[in-house]
């Protein structure tokens, strides 16, 4: 076995002369890069130019481009230069690599940072507009889902709606029951622990219950499934989408909307606003016993507080909003479903986009009730 | 690595491979020269894959010996999978080119990882390899997902070819392609074969390629090789599975223009 490779100049007269000898093969690339750029920059300017591959051991595409790199800085300075020594058996691959690379890299002249800062804050403008669209549209071509299905009964897939609200209704009421029970004990905690320096400690009452009927209830458990439900329709959508199902669906005649999303919607709709009402319970029964067991407060004077702290209107402009905060979560989760594209990482990035756009708009929508509700007087 | 210490670039010897109670490959046995185009036939389900996978490291092996370029299958997984995964290229049959990464990405991939060489070098030598390929540099920048299946294939070989290896595994390297993009990657894995100097061992089923590209062929069948040699030998093999398979219905169309 012999050493690395080598490559060396000589200048005899007008003539500069490379030679090349070893093995000049992907193993010893890192050397042989340093070598050849080494080599080519040091030589001088001369009439012509040849380079000898007689010593030449072992060559494969990596070491038969470098030496074709030579060859061609050499031509560029303008030298006449001649391949001398090739063996024969590697005449097929000099020959070929000789044909490579030819077109000159296209130029990618880097843009001005400024420039580019402005760029990507009009491309996320426009975006907005596109996002906007795509949110319109499934909304759109949702309802009119459900135009088809009322005039057609019978082409509702209930079996499918049944199932997936068992999957985001029956089987989140466990975890959901355990946070809003959680954050309604903690609410009622944080109460009775800043209430009580002024004497206020039994108006915390007051706070758990409207707060957890108007606000904390629904929104709580609405981020709560779009984590959730939602991530899992657009992952599941987006699949699909990878797998050409949905395309197989719409050559078959069936509608992907009708046939996939509506029941996903539907069961969506069905299931927040029972979820959210369990959920306000669960919060109310947790701030009543953080009440009972860290506040002294009886349950029997908890409860009478209760009643005279809330009315139905409270538990109303909770509940009205649930059904709404499912229908953003679904179009949002399915129409970021079906924007998912061929690769691994924009199904990863579209469950993420889908779970940030519905939580943020869930919240946003809530800010929206609470001006309505207030300016309705509710 | 002198070329006279192995003869023989895959040496197989009565290979056992199963899953549960069945057994898939038994007691076979296979010798790929050095620098021949190999191709292996088989039933769909007979266990090509399986030999192909076992002799890549994919698939635990049950008894017998596996030697690459005289080196023992085990003991280079022992040292690492990396040093004998330099020395070897592998298409998968769709292609498995990394969906988060251009084509000239997949291409770097490898060469990023074992060569230590500049950007700039890697850029050239990706676009090269794409070229070799029958790829153009604009092409490079494309997705997987945006690329022809033919164009993934191509993509997959030159990804394969990233490190100048020894040996190829092709599995079905023209399935799913047209007969002219088929005949087209023939030619091109024939002339790339003869400019690197590569082993291939390819796992088909396309009769056009083994009669065009493959210097011998193996046949598998009931989980041993039943006939290997060139194509005319296995024409005149006595063997029922390999006669129903080269003198079958399908077959019987091209026999004609072969001869």
């Amino acid at each position: 076995m012999s050493g690395g490779p080598l490559f060396s100049f000589a200048i005899s007269g007008e003539r500069v002369e490379f030679v090349a000898t070893g093995p000049w093969i992907a193993a010893h690339a890192e050397a042989l890069e340093l070598l050849v750029s080494d080599v080519t920059s040091k030589a001088p300017a001369a009439r012509s130019a040849a380079v000898n591959l007689s010593g030449i051991e072992q060559l494969d595409t990596l070491g038969a481009w470098l030496l074709e790199r030579v060859i061609r800085v050499c031509k560029e300075r303008g030298q006449e230069t001649v391949v001398v020594g090739l063996s024969p058996r590697f005449c097929s691959l000099f020959d070929t690599v000789h044909e490579l690379n030819r077109d000159p890299p296209a130029s990618h002249a880097k843009p001005n940072r400024l420039i580019a800062v402005l760029e990507g804050v009009g491309r996320a403008t426009a975006d907005l507009r596109v996002d906007l669209l795509a949110f319109l549209d499934m909304f759109g071509a949702i309802s009119m889902a459900i135009l088809r299905v009322l005039s057609r009964p019978r082409s509702f897939r209930l079996t499918s709606a049944v199932h997936h609200l068992y999957r985001v209704g029956w089987q989140a009421v466990p975890i959901i029951a355990l946070i809003t029970f959680l954050i309604g004990g903690i609410i009622a905690q944080q109460g009775i622990f800043h209430f009580r320096k002024f004497g206020a400690d039994a108006y915390v009452v007051d706070m758990v219950g409207i707060l957890v009927l108007r606000e904390i209830g629904v929104l709580i458990v609405s981020i709560m499934v779009a984590g959730r439900s939602g991530s899992a329709y657009t992952a599941e959508l987006g699949s699909m989408k990878m797998r050409e199902e949905i395309d197989a669906l719409r050559t078959m005649g069936f509608d992907p909307v009708e046939v996939l999303i509506l029941p996903r919607v539907l069961a969506l709709i069905i299931a927040l606003p029972i979820l959210a009402f369990l959920g306000s319970m669960a919060a109310l029964y947790g701030g009543g016993l953080v009440a009972w067991l860290y506040g002294g407060m009886s349950p029997d004077i908890f409860l009478a507080r209760l009643r005279e702290a809330i009315s139905v209107t409270h538990f109303e402009v909770g509940m009205i909003k649930a059904p709404f905060m499912a229908l953003v979560i679904g179009i949002v989760a399915c129409s970021e479903g079906l924007r998912v594209k061929g690769s691994a990482e924009s199904l990863g990035l579209q469950t993420t986009t889908s779970v940030v756009k519905s939580i943020f708009l869930v919240i946003v929508l809530d800010g929206v009730f609470a001006i309505f509700f207030a300016s309705i007087g509710m | 690595m002198d070329a006279s210490a192995a003869p023989t670039a895959i040496q197989v010897r009565d290979l056992v491979v199963g899953f549960g109670q069945r057994t898939v490959l038994d007691h076979l046995s296979l010798d790929v020269h050095r620098g021949e185009i190999l191709g292996l036939v088989g039933a769909s389900g007979g266990g090509k894959s399986v030999l192909l996978r076992t002799i890549i490291g994919l698939i635990p092996k049950r008894e017998g010996s596996i030697k690459i370029m005289g080196m023992e299958l085990d003991q280079a997984m022992l040292q690492g999978t990396q040093a004998i995964g330099r020395r070897w290229g592998i298409l998968f049959q769709q292609g498995a080119l990394f969906s988060s990464l251009t084509a000239r990405q997949n291409v770097q991939f490898p060469m990023r990882e074992n060569l230590g060489i500049s950007e700039s070098l890697l850029d050239e030598l990706a676009t090269a390899k794409l070229e070799m390929v029958g790829l153009s540099r604009d092409d490079g920048d494309k997705f997987p997902s945006e690329l022809s299946g033919g164009m993934t294939k191509r993509v997959a070989l030159a990804r394969a070819l990233a490190l100048d290896p020894e040996i190829v595994f092709l599995d079905e390297p023209t399935s799913g392609l047209d007969p002219i993009s088929a005949g087209d990657f023939d030619a091109l894995i024939r002339t790339l074969h003869q400019t690197l100097g590569l082993t291939v061992f390819m796992v088909t089923h396309d009769l056009d390629s083994l009669h065009t590209v493959c210097d011998r062929v193996a046949a598998l069948a009931d989980g041993k090789i039943v006939a290997v040699g060139p194509m005319t030998n296995l024409l005149a093999s006595t063997h029922p599975w390999v006669k129903s398979y080269f003198h079958g219905d399908r077959a019987r169309v091209r026999a004609p223009s072969a001869n």
